[in-house]
């Protein structure tokens, strides 16, 4: 399944785990985020309206 | 129709929602095609060997990483300019996107560089142009949470984003003007003589297409949450004021 990385078979993985981590932590982060945000706003303008 | 509208929230909010899924879902299919194709169905270079594949996520991330701190000094400009509060928010929700960029391009470079150039780190014109990029991006959003107003935040954040856009530039050109350094020019270059192997230039070019619909995608959704949070403060002070 893997190609061939022969002796750098580390350095690659390595590099793309990390990356990869990076840009999913930065994904979660800011979906976290959002929908916390969207949730909080409505909650506060439900409360305004009554 | 003036692109100055889009600086109004609920214009802002009404486009970007529509706008969102669709970046999204190409930023994703990019990403998936371009990593995979990079990986899995390029062959090792003779002379790197299999470290070539990290070009297909140094690159992109180096790129972004320049190219996000030139989007928040345009954004950063049209705030000082104009006073428009969703660019000046736009760029507070790109520095946690172009941080992590930087993050990735000098973590990725420096796992190249061990096997490569014998170290993880030398003090090389670029690679020390890029820490100091990245220094500027934590600055820049410590600087945003450390003051409460938020008007004389996206001032002083702003004037800040302008320094740091030395560094941005210098990380870009550093290679070109400073010839003692470890880091090789340029990989990509428009005269086709100049740049690397179409096995290589292909999938790495759908990879950086990737990148920049990804950041596109986050900061759109960043912004929003951004602009729902200034909406929160400003509700929540008018309850107090009641």
């Amino acid at each position: 399944m893997l190609p061939e990385l022969g002796k750098y078979a580390a350095t690659v993985l390595g590099a793309y785990a990390l990356a990869i981590l990076l840009i999913v932590g930065l994904v979660v982060l800011s979906l976290r985020q959002a929908t916390r945000m969207r949730d909080r706003l409505r909650d506060v303008e439900e409360r305004v309206k009554e | 129709m003036s692109i100055w509208e889009y600086a109004n929230p609920k214009k802002f909010m009404q486009t970007s929602g529509l706008l969102l899924p669709w970046v999204t879902g190409l930023a994703a299919i990019a990403l998936v095609v371009g990593l995979i194709w990079g990986f899995f169905f390029t062959p090792a270079d003779y002379r790197q060997g299999a470290t070539v594949k990290i070009i297909f996520l140094h690159v992109p991330a180096a790129l972004m990483a320049i190219n996000g701190w030139l989007m928040m000094l345009v954004a950063s400009l049209i705030w000082l300019i104009r006073r428009h509060h969703v660019s000046a928010l736009s760029a507070k929700a790109a520095a946690p996107i172009g941080m992590t960029m930087t993050l990735i391009a000098l973590v990725t470079g420096a796992i190249w560089g061990q096997p490569m150039w014998g170290t993880w780190w030398a003090w090389d014109p670029r690679l020390t142009s890029f820490m100091i990029l990245f220094l500027f991006y934590l600055g820049y959003i410590a600087l945003w949470h450390a003051i409460e107003d938020p008007d004389t935040a996206a001032d002083l954040t702003s004037v800040l984003c302008m320094v740091g856009s030395v560094f941005a530039i210098l990380s870009r050109y550093a290679v070109l003007f400073w010839n003692q350094g470890l880091h090789q020019g340029a990989s990509l270059s428009m005269d086709k003589t100049q740049h690397i192997s179409n096995v290589f230039w292909f999938p790495l070019i759908v990879c950086m297409g990737g990148f920049v619909l990804l950041f596109v995608a986050l900061l759109l959704l960043r912004t929003r949450t951004e602009i729902r949070a200034r909406r929160l403060q400003a509700l929540l002070l008018r309850e107090r004021m009641a």
